[in-house]
């Protein structure tokens, strides 16, 4: 056993052991916690595969934005997810129906050497491993072959960002806003007057 | 390492480059952004055509190998320029008086157009899929921006669900074609595939996936169930514009799609393109019968009119894509003529979408109701105006092709259609006056109908100008 094994091992233990504590804790907060937990394994299996920009985009996008953001759901709003999980017995028998059916085709897969007869291109299952690592390779392409598309799909964004816009903001009257500029120029002139005061009198 | 762009892509830079300039602009302007933004979109849209009409020949460059253009994408890139041009047109009394008028929806417009011309000249998967992405996210917002009413709201929800959904069966229609072929290209999967004798399995599933996002793009039947809300939860001017820009553009890649990769296996896909034809013309003529809101008719209508457009993609032959040419280019005058018109009536509840709210229109304005006694009798097909002239070059492309079953449910659907067509004529001349309707029209409005009602009355004068123009669409793809 080398290390190699050892430590894909080692990763994916934690990996099923933190999915199944995702989904059987008790507290929502944790679940989620484990669920970063999972993340984090699952991105470390791919550094073991030689994928370590795969690896890097699940940190950034599942931990970074997904999990973050299911922690603040969790956190704001309050969903009785006990509630939610009342039905967990009724729904049994489907689930272990799926599970079966997916452990059947994992096994199909696994035993039947046929696959790539039903016409699927064939393609080495290990990654190419070049020169250079495969963030700078994907650079490469990126940039220029399909720079074009890399340009679209900004585009896209774009057109999230204004969407987004348009449809949230909302210009509400009589709120007081500070205008740094308008503080700014304001002229001492202007704004401080002189005035006599009367003897007991005072001033309106 | 050089980034090669050469002239093909012109127009969509500049589109592009100038939506970022109007954008830019129209944010620091802070009155009449609105009206800003819809000239300067008008003017750029008018360029932009410009520039597509000035590689005008019958070329075909590869950026590598992403993008293309030949004559029968150019004709389809104009005919989703002038619809944009007429929505613009159209649309500016009903967001100032709604007080909607945000810059923002000129430009979400002229993004969905340049959504659009990406992809109907893609040459590729990705950037078929890219393009339909910017397309269909730009419409989604367009459809929810009245987010006062519940039912924009619920109509741009609706649509972005359900658009997701078909997004993820065309990536999935694309990840198997790619898996059976290694390729993302067009040419090289028809390269690949012209040694099968028959399809395989996936790639038989891919197809019908692909084939199955396209119809929810252009609302063919099995995939129509988003349409009719959308389109009357919608504003009015969006709705026009999703009843032609987004329909034109999809029916251009579903050919393009059909006669490129798969140009090979009419065999394969014909009989799904035959049913789709055949249950689209079926429902649009039925399900309009019980209709009392405007715009839900409009939307079963579209429905239909996809039909028809149907049996020309299965016809497979040049006067089939003919066929669809004219037909389109029928289609979007008697839709801007009709919305035009829609947009210009106004009760005391606002603009009105009942047609019960046209009753007494005949006496009250003559005029107005003539001219949309036109559009519609052209809509069912009656002899002398342009949309008889669109179903006949159909038909005619179908009898070709010895599909006589579709020409024959086509004209026995087009008779049913007539039926609720002729109910709105009656409403309009033999109904008492309930409610007092109040006509404004401002210039662009009235240019737009009377446009479109001269073209409908004209077309037969000058048919054979359009049938010279649509000999240059007739595609060398068909083998």
């Amino acid at each position: 056993m080398t290390l190699y094994d050892l430590c894909f091992y080692f990763f994916s233990i934690v990996a099923v052991f933190s999915s199944l504590i995702v989904i059987s804790a008790k507290n929502t907060v944790h679940s989620v916690l484990f669920l970063i937990l999972s993340f984090i394994n699952g991105s470390a299996l791919f550094v073991l595969l030689g994928a370590e920009f795969l690896a890097m985009i699940l940190i950034v996008v599942y931990v970074g934005a997904v999990a973050v953001l299911f922690l603040f759901v969790v956190m704001m709003l309050d969903i009785n997810f006990v509630k939610i999980r009342e039905g967990f017995l009724q729904y049994m028998p489907l689930g272990i129906l799926l599970g079966v059916v997916l452990l059947t085709e994992l096994i199909l897969v696994l035993i039947s050497k046929k696959m790539m007869s039903s016409g699927l291109v064939e393609y080495s299952s290990i990654p190419n491993f070049s020169q250079n690592e495969n963030t700078k390779d994907l650079g490469e392409v990126l940039y220029t072959d399909y720079f074009l598309l890399f340009q679209l799909s900004g585009f896209i964004l774009l057109i999230a960002m204004i969407g987004s816009i348009t449809l949230t903001l909302r210009t509400r009257s009589g709120v007081k806003k500070q205008n740094i500029f308008d503080q700014v120029n304001l002229d001492s002139k202007n704004q401080i007057v002189k005035k006599k005061v009367p003897l007991n009198k005072g001033i309106e | 390492m050089t980034i090669n762009i050469n002239f093909l892509l012109i127009p969509e830079i500049v589109l592009i480059l100038g939506i970022i300039a109007i954008l830019l602009i129209s944010v620091f302007i802070n009155k009449n952004s609105f009206k800003f933004s819809l000239y300067s979109s008008l003017i750029l849209l008018i360029i932009t055509s410009f520039l597509v009409l000035l590689n005008y020949q019958d070329s075909f460059i590869n950026n590598n190998k992403l993008f293309i253009t030949n004559l029968f994408i150019i004709n389809f890139k104009i005919l989703i320029i002038i619809s944009s041009i007429l929505v613009l047109l159209i649309m500016e009394n009903y967001f100032q008086d709604l007080k909607i008028n945000k810059f923002e929806i000129p430009i979400l417009i002229l993004f969905s157009v340049f959504g659009m011309l990406v992809m109907i000249s893609s040459n590729n998967l990705m950037s078929m899929y890219l393009g339909i992405e910017i397309q269909s996210l730009s419409l989604y917002i367009l459809a929810s921006i009245n987010r006062k009413s519940l039912k924009s709201s619920e109509a741009g929800l609706k649509y972005f669900i359900l658009g997701a959904l078909s997004s993820a069966f065309l990536l999935y229609g694309c990840s198997l074609i790619y898996g059976f072929t290694g390729s993302l290209n067009f040419e090289d999967i028809y390269q690949k595939m012209s040694v099968f004798n028959n399809l395989n399995i996936g790639l038989i599933f891919g197809l019908i996936f692909v084939i199955t996002s396209l119809g929810f793009k252009i609302s063919a039947v099995p995939f129509h169930m988003w349409a009719p809300d959308v389109y009357e939860g919608s504003p009015t001017p969006i709705t026009a514009f999703f009843t032609t820009a987004p329909k034109i553009a999809g029916i251009a890649l579903l050919i393009r799609f059909l006669f490129e990769p798969f140009g090979n296996f009419w065999f394969d896909w014909h009989q799904i393109i035959i049913f789709i034809s055949i249950a689209s013309m079926i429902l649009g003529a039925f399900a309009a019968i019980v209709q009392d809101n405007f715009k839900r008719l409009l939307a079963y209508s579209s429905i239909g009119h996809i039909g028809y457009i149907l049996i020309g993609v299965v016809s497979a032959n040049d006067s089939g894509i003919k066929a669809i040419f004219i037909y389109l280019v029928i289609y979007i005058f008697m839709n801007f003529g009709i919305f035009a018109i829609l947009l210009s009536l106004k009760n005391d509840n606002g603009y009105i979408e009942k047609i019960s709210n046209l009753s007494g229109l005949g006496k009250s304005n003559p005029i107005v109701s003539i001219v949309l006694t036109i559009m519609l009798f052209s809509m069912a097909g009656i002899p002398p105006l342009a949309g008889f002239f669109g179903k006949f070059y159909i038909f005619i492309a179908a009898i070709e092709s010895k599909l006589f079953v579709l020409a024959i449910i086509g004209v026995l659907s087009s008779v049913i259609a007539a039926f609720y067509y002729l109910r709105i004529i009656k409403v309009i001349y033999f109904e008492e006056n309930k409610e007092n309707l109040e006509i404004t029209l401002n210039p662009n409005t009235k240019f737009v109908i009377y446009l479109s009602a001269l073209f409908i009355i004209l077309f037969i004068f000058f048919q054979s100008k359009i049938l010279e123009l649509s000999n240059f669409v007739s595609y060398n793809i068909i083998n």
